[in-house]
């Protein structure tokens, strides 16, 4: 058995765990581990091959491995430690990390675990999507791994079920190398990808979006045959009469993204139903003492600008951490919101310092006022033109503006 | 292969494959002949997993009967073939007074069938037993365990080929002639076979294949039935199978735990005629979650991880009644075993018919011990079930265990290799699943699946497009994206 004493250990290589990683170092902190289950560093921007990556952070459009690639060559320059081809086991509360790697058995202890661990498609079972279980249904971002890292082709006649990013992102992809992506079909009455997606990859392409349409049939018993869509009304119950057949070899779906939070489940760290990733504190500490997340292990992201973003922020705290260790302050103030609000990140805080809230709005708006209510007074104000749920809106509040201990109520009207 | 054989065995499932493992006890060229690309496909991997108590059927019948022999002698059988087997006991739970009659006469009728350690509990005890589920008593039957059916069926039919039985897969039956006395021609898709005798264990083709031998007369019907999963994270609020109050013709939908610690909610049961087509429709599915959760208030959507369903061949009377199995070894078609109507509980039973099996044909046949018959079968070793310092020593000795592959389920490199290299020679990706549990947990493959196709692909030598799902025809890939 291998044994190691680490600063801060970081699950997961990719955007959020590099991040973490150099501005972790950036700040003087360097026994720092990352581990990654893949061969390589990068996580899932190796298999994003498009472009519109970095807009935000380096003010060009990258592809996602290029995107990766800067903060790769910085982690070989600074000499950070990494570890691939390694596979956390389980992590304890208190902070002992069991790994796996062809080298061997190892046990890890750690002063700051950093979750980095990235999210998980939705998949079919998830949504009970009725019918048969025929081979040629794949998720988006299995798709997009064969077509891109596997040189494999998953179909020739493609209906997308779900507008999230990465199966508008597939369509175009797959109607690129030849496949006759048949159409788009989404339960919402508006798109859940970003609109540049909508028009750089159907739109573009001639490809039909269909809003307010679902699968409610899958049909084959060894080869996908077709699908049954059907319109839904606004409860998003199929509408009878209404179905129709298409002819198809491959459903590909894009319904959603879950936070990563099998490890941090393993070491009792309470997570938020709303987000499916930890309960955090403005300095992105979970639950339980020295257990950290950021990135979409902490909530799902639109752009991976922002995860890079947040997990340096978090770097930040958890050098602090490491360094004045157990002198933060309590972080005991909620923040509440109300049912215009998907979530917030973080849930709680402790008042005494800058932060930034991060959250997404439940359906999409127009014109809208956003306030925040200690009691009955308000602390801040803010209009926004448009708001959709596909992209997560940012808020820097200064310690001043809070008064006293009071939650803090975010409201939208 | 030379394909003339002394016994030929029609259907690979549970009990062809039972039935094959104990012919090769004796010195006999044995045969299976299986239409699908995997032992256990049909209803042998899709039922609740049961390894049922033996009370619920009619005092006298083959059902009670080799339910109980099958029940009792489980766990040694589960030993000899290295396959997990919990014996968690189950329970009937029931509110009314109504209820708690049908239960007592469950009992006494369970007791002589032979069922062993039935009684009523209170409420207290239930709730001490099974804290999540809600129901004023329950009828315990302690006897009753769970297992993987998938593992068991894939451990008789390897335990039978390590023994020297030839497993056919991709093999359906078109035709069966009688040759002569002593031999009867079989024609499958792509080849012939010769033999003396015909063992048929087609499920739910069963009739198909008796017709074929010139026994008629059998209707069967499909029962089907309806299964959803959930996730681990439920596993814990259910130590044992919850069951209703049985009405005399089905046991109700029940939620039951599986043996590596999901939950499974089901089966409603609708007669079909279409033996293909296990699609699970939407208003099954919420029906089967309305009615269970009367019984075990657990069941919501966020852990739902997938759902299935199976197809039991049913024999009813012109009344509707169930009848019992038909196993006959019949005077006017010689040399032949039919088996009809092999239903629940079959998972419980198949050994005992297997064994019955054998019996018959020793009325006719003089069988001779192969003294080299090895009962004992070794499975994949499971590397997250072993603590730190064996995973520790494992990867030592073979650093494949090293690489975990299925994250879910932490099945590593070296178990998956074991399973594409496993004795039937099944490549499938659902052959893995089955073997190794890989992409069976709430991701469904979408870490690890990737790389088992590529592992398929490098170990079995095969293109992209020949790489293969579940059944014939069900190609993962239509090619490469650059050639």
């Amino acid at each position: 058995m291998i044994e190691k004493n680490i600063d801060a250990a970081i699950i997961g290589g990719g955007p959020a765990g590099l991040a973490a990683a150099l501005e972790l170092h950036k700040h003087g902190i360097e026994n720092i581990l990352i581990l990654e289950r893949e061969k390589h560093l990068g996580g899932i921007l190796r298999q994003c091959i498009h472009d519109g990556f970095g807009l935000t952070r380096f003010g060009e459009s990258l592809s996602g491995p290029e995107y990766a690639q800067i903060f790769i060559d910085e982690i070989m320059k600074s000499g950070i430690s990494y570890m691939t081809d390694t596979s956390v086991l389980s992590i304890s509360k208190d902070r002992k990390i069991l790994a796996a790697s062809r080298e061997g058995f190892m046990e890890i202890n750690a002063n700051a675990i950093i979750i980095t661990t990235g999210c998980r498609e939705r998949t079919r079972g998830a949504l009970a999507i009725p019918g048969e279980r025929p081979a040629g249904v794949y998720t988006a971002g299995v798709a997009q791994a064969y077509t891109n890292l596997y040189n494999t082709m998953v179909g020739k006649n493609i209906v997308l079920l779900g507008s999230g990013d990465i199966g508008l992102i597939m369509a175009r992809r797959l109607t690129l190398e030849g496949a006759n992506v048949l159409g788009v079909y989404e339960i919402q009455s508006y798109p859940s990808g970003l609109n540049r997606n909508i028009e750089q990859c159907l739109n573009d392409y001639d490809i039909p979006l269909h809003l307010s349409h679902t699968v409610v049939n899958i049909h084959g018993n060894s080869r996908l045959k077709g699908v049954t869509v059907s319109e839904v009304d606004e409860n998003k119950a199929p509408i009878p009469g209404t179905e129709k057949y298409i002819e198809a070899d491959t459903l590909v779906l894009s319904v959603g993204l879950i936070p990563e939070n099998e490890l941090s489940l393993d070491a009792t760290v309470t997570l938020d139903p709303r987000t499916n990733g930890p309960i955090v504190d403005e300095n992105y500490e979970t639950s339980i003492e020295g257990i950290f997340s950021a990135g979409n292990s902490l909530h799902v992201h639109d752009l991976v600008d922002f995860v890079s973003m947040e997990a340096e922020s978090l770097a930040r705290s958890v050098k602090d951490y490491l360094t004045n260790s157990k002198s933060q302050e309590p972080c005991t103030m909620r923040i509440k919101t109300d049912s215009n609000i998907l979530y917030t990140v973080p849930q709680k805080i402790s008042g005494t310092k800058d932060f930034t809230l991060y959250f997404r709005v439940n359906r999409p708006m127009e014109n809208v006022v956003l306030s925040i209510y200690q009691g009955d007074s308000k602390i801040m104000e803010k209009k926004i033109r448009k708001a959709i749920p596909a992209e997560m809106v940012k808020l820097s509040i200064k310690k001043d503006l809070i008064k006293d201990s009071l939650p803090l109520e975010v409201k939208l009207k | 292969m030379n394909n003339t054989y002394d016994i030929l065995i029609i259907g690979a499932g549970l009990v062809g494959s039972a039935i094959a493992r104990e012919l090769s006890r004796y010195q006999l060229k044995i045969g299976v002949l299986e239409k699908n690309l995997d032992v256990c496909n049909e209803q042998s991997g899709r039922n609740s997993a049961v390894i049922h108590g033996g009370f619920a059927y009619d005092q006298g019948s083959k059902k009670a009967k080799f339910c109980i022999e099958g029940c009792l002698g489980f766990e040694k059988l589960a030993d000899e073939l290295d396959i997990p087997y919990k014996k968690t006991g189950k329970v009937l739970v029931g509110n009314t007074e109504e209820d708690y009659q049908i239960l007592l006469n469950t009992i006494e009728a369970g007791k002589k069938n032979g069922s062993v350690g039935l009684r009523m509990i209170d409420e207290e005890e239930l709730k001490k037993l099974v804290p999540a589920v809600t129901g004023k008593f329950a009828m315990l039957s302690p006897m009753s365990a769970i297992i993987d059916p998938f593992i068991y069926t894939i451990a008789l039919a390897e335990n039978a080929c390590e023994n020297g039985v030839d497993f056919h897969l991709d093999s359906e039956v078109i035709a069966i002639e009688k040759e002569c006395q002593d031999s009867y021609t079989v024609r499958t898709v792509n080849n012939t076979f010769k033999s003396k005798w015909i063992i048929n264990s087609a499920g739910n083709n069963c009739t198909k294949i008796s017709d074929m031998l010139g026994i008629t007369g059998y209707e069967i019907r499909g029962t089907k039935g309806d299964y959803i999963i959930l996730d681990q994270k439920v596993g814990h609020l259910l130590p044992m199978p919850v069951y209703p109050v049985p009405s005399t013709t089905y046991m109700g939908i029940h939620v039951t735990p599986t043996i590596d610690g999901n939950v499974t909610v089901g089966p409603n049961a609708n007669s079909v005629t279409d033996y293909s087509n296990y699609g699970v429709s939407k208003n099954a599915m919420d029906y089967l979650a309305e009615d269970a959760s009367n019984l075990w208030p657990h069941i919501h959507r966020k852990d739902y991880i997938r759902n299935y369903s199976g197809i039991q061949p049913t024999w009813k009377d012109k009344d509707g009644v169930i009848k019992d199995y038909v196993i006959e070894a019949r005077k006017d078609v010689p040399h032949t075993v039919n088996l009809v109507g092999i239903e629940s509980p079959g998972l419980t039973s198949a050994l005992p018919i297997a064994r019955h099996v054998v019996s018959l044909i020793r009325e006719t046949e003089k069988l001779t011990a192969d003294e080299n018959f090895n009962p004992l079968r070794k499975g994949i070793v499971k590397f997250s079930e072993k603590n730190s310092e064996e995973q520790a020593e494992l990867i030592n000795e073979n650093p494949d265990y090293g690489e975990v592959i299925c994250r879910c389920e932490k099945v590593t490199k070296a178990e998956i290799l074991e399973a594409i290299h496993n004795p039937l020679g099944v490549d499938t990706v659902t052959g893995i699943k089955y073997r190794t549990r890989a992409m069976m947990g709430r991701c469904q493959g979408g870490y690890c699946q990737m790389r088992i196709t590529k592992l398929i692909q490098e170990e079995k030598n095969k293109n992209v497009d020949e790489v293969v799902y579940s059944r014939q025809s069900s190609q993962m890939f239509t090619g490469k994206v650059r050639i």
